[in-house]
């Protein structure tokens, strides 16, 4: 009878409180330089303490450049303060920092799963919004403010009203060349960027189970701009061999222990959901936004829509003047300024690979400026030690340093005022990769093949 | 810590877009200073200025009237986006209390009452009506009523919100009143999940 998502919350609640809330235990906290200091230097101030420093962790992803060679000091006005207090507010609290140049610095979602600490059936909020990438794993993450992050630190628990719950299942066979991302866009654009407002949501079916566990992540990873509370995927062999072995994640007798517990970390048959979807993943094309919000999506070689609603037509409007375009036009062949492939969502070896699969033996386009930015430290490493690296710079890319980088302001760096960007981030937003940036969202395979046309192009 | 917020009466500034995301309402590049304060000569930076900080006539807040407005009338989903508090205290620190709209990204909901800024939902013919109003609007949270002149109408909080927002309630100092359940559901768990604790 119970879901996924009854499981998950209800082996976490501690205590009922007045109002119709519930107090829910937290098992991790990730914290990141963005917000590490505000948050570790209010408690600080309240004389509060980190209440469980060993199971807080930090990295060095918001603010952070990515140039080779890089220091505290970034082109970001007053973002040295950022990283420096961080560092202090880190160490004083007995916080666990992955601070630049340490090995495992990285974007905090992929650094967490390449070290085991998230798992199966754990709670994780990080005051990031795509901390629902975790829940890929078959734990519940979701993203929490400053005030929250302050609060889950303190007590080792958030207060919550219980969210209600979606299951959208994937059926069908995805046809070659399209991807997790493009499972998203087309989920979000056919049911709107508040699709999923407030809800926890089962990823499930067997398109999803067919998933390898980076591409689980990608998917999760956008729940957040369905407007969801989180989202999530059962956890199964894939998760558990992809987990094996990692740091932070169980050994020995405690491992299978562990792994008979996530075993029973699925809905039930006869599970109810509050609301329901079904997409056929057999006719999905890649996708590409065209206006500023991932709703505002189409397959590669379909028009910009004219408007249907809902929401305003004036909104529809302003995104098609912001971005340069009309309805009935077609993205294919549109000339773009930059390709970034990078950030939270599609930045993990994988998506780097099949990237690579395409760039290899080519050129990227005259004067398109083209970026690789690694998710992680680790995953540099690894992309360097199979001549990704290579193969990127060959072609014209620049390879960097991880972090968050130019899907949005971290760094200090931005696209400029009226480029049209083809990037693998998860946010098109106006002004959201530099004032005035036009960005487009699609697969890193998109991404990879505009960049060598010096239009938006099919893989 | 936070606000208390009990009544209001303000003119409302309409921004009836859907999806005003945290990057609109204060871009990261204006996010300078590691604290929760100096943000609200960020706020709507991207739309609120025309080149060097010179305010843009036609942007809402701009509009004469609209500067002292401390109610925002948005569309759907106001506050998607990136997680940022600084959302919310840039909103409260140029002077806004209350955003009505049909829904809220969640996060943005849980940090505006965190902080004593009421997240109103309604539905949208009735947020129609009231950003037609020529007059102020008048926020009654105890009874749970938003009203213009002709209009009356009722929206929903929880009672967890509502109370932490009359009273400007510390939400830490309330669970940390139940220290004692989380040590006992710790000490038991640790049992069931030992390879949690780190």
């Amino acid at each position: 009878m119970p879901s996924l998502f009854d499981k998950l919350w209800d082996s976490h609640v501690i205590a009922a409180m007045p109002g119709g809330a519930s107090l829910i235990a937290i098992d991790r906290v990730f914290l990141h330089e963005r917000t590490g200091a505000a948050a570790l230097n209010s408690l600080a101030a309240a004389g509060r303490a980190v209440a469980d420093p060993a199971r807080a962790f930090a990295a060095m992803d918001h603010i952070v450049d990515t140039f080779p060679g890089r220091s505290d000091v970034t082109q970001m006005p007053g973002g040295t303060a950022f990283i420096t207090e961080t560092r202090a507010a880190a160490r004083a609290a007995g916080i666990r920092l992955f601070d630049i140049g340490d090995p495992d610095q990285g974007i905090v979602h992929v650094v967490s799963p390449e070290l085991g600490i998230i798992l199966p059936g754990l709670t994780l909020v990080a005051p990031d919004s795509h901390s629902c990438t975790q829940g890929a794993f078959g734990a519940l993450a979701w993203g929490i403010g400053t005030s929250a992050a302050e609060h889950a630190l303190a007590t080792g628990s958030l207060r919550l009203q219980r969210p209600p719950s979606m299951r959208v299942s994937f059926g069908g066979r995805l046809p070659a060349g399209v991807t997790a991302k493009d499972m998203a866009l087309a989920l979000i654009a056919a049911h709107g960027a508040a699709g999923g407002q407030g809800h926890a949501i089962e990823f499930a079916g067997p398109a999803v189970m067919a998933l390898a566990m980076e591409a689980r992540m990608t998917l999760c990873n956008m729940a957040t701009e369905f407007a969801a509370f989180t989202g999530f995927i059962a956890p199964d062999a894939v998760t558990f061999d992809w987990l094996h072995g990692r740091r932070y994640a169980p050994s020995g007798a405690l491992w299978d222990r562990a792994v008979a517990a996530w075993r029973g970390l699925v809905s039930d048959a006869d599970a109810v959901f509050d609301r329901e979807i079904h997409v056929d993943v057999s006719d999905l094309a890649p996708m590409v936004s065209w206006g500023t919000s991932p709703a505002q999506a189409v397959p590669l070689g379909a028009p910009i829509p004219v408007f249907s609603g809902p929401g305003s037509r004036a909104a529809h409007d302003k995104a098609l003047a912001y971005m340069g375009l009309a309805e009935g036009q077609s993205l294919i062949g549109l000339p773009i300024d930059a390709a970034f492939i990078g950030s939270c969502t599609n930045s993990r070896l994988s998506d780097l690979e099949r990237a690579a699969a395409i760039v290899v033996g080519r050129r990227v386009a005259a004067g398109v400026r083209a970026i690789v930015v690694p998710g992680s430290s680790a995953v540099k490493r690894a992309a360097e030690a199979r001549g990704l690296d290579r193969i990127f710079i060959d072609a014209g890319f620049e390879w960097r340093e991880s972090g968050c980088s130019m899907c949005f302001f971290a760094g200090g760096e931005s696209f400029g005022a009226g480029q049209r960007v083809i990037s693998s981030t998860n946010r098109n937003f106006e002004s959201r990769q530099g004032l005035g940036t036009r960005s487009h969202i699609a697969s890193p395979e998109t991404v990879a093949a505009s960049a060598i046309n010096g239009c938006i192009a099919a893989a | 810590m936070s606000q208390k917020f009990t009544t209001l009466t303000s003119l409302a500034a309409p921004l009836l877009e859907d999806n005003i995301d945290t990057d609109i309402i204060i871009p990261s590049r204006e996010m300078k200073t590691t604290g929760k304060t100096g943000l609200a000569a960020g706020l709507f930076a991207g739309r609120r200025y025309l080149g060097a900080r010179t305010p843009d006539p036609d942007f809402i807040l701009n509009r004469p009237g609209f500067g002292a407005a401390a109610i925002i009338i948005a569309g759907d989903n106001f506050g998607c986006g990136s997680s940022r508090e600084h959302a919310v205290w840039a909103l409260l620190e140029y002077g806004i209390r209350a955003v009505i709209a049909p829904g809220f990204a969640p996060i943005f909901a849980g940090n505006a009452v965190n902080n004593g800024l009421l997240p109103l939902v309604l539905p949208r013919a009735a947020i129609a009506i009231l950003a037609a109003a020529s007059g102020p609007l008048h926020i009654d949270l105890p009874a749970q009523r938003v009203s213009c002149a002709g209009s009356d109408f009722k929206f929903a909080v929880t009672a967890e919100a509502k109370a932490q927002l009359l009273e400007g309630l510390d939400p830490i100092d309330l669970t940390l009143q139940h220290a004692a359940s989380i040590a006992v559901w710790q000490a038991d768990d640790r049992q069931r999940r030992p390879w949690v604790y780190l």
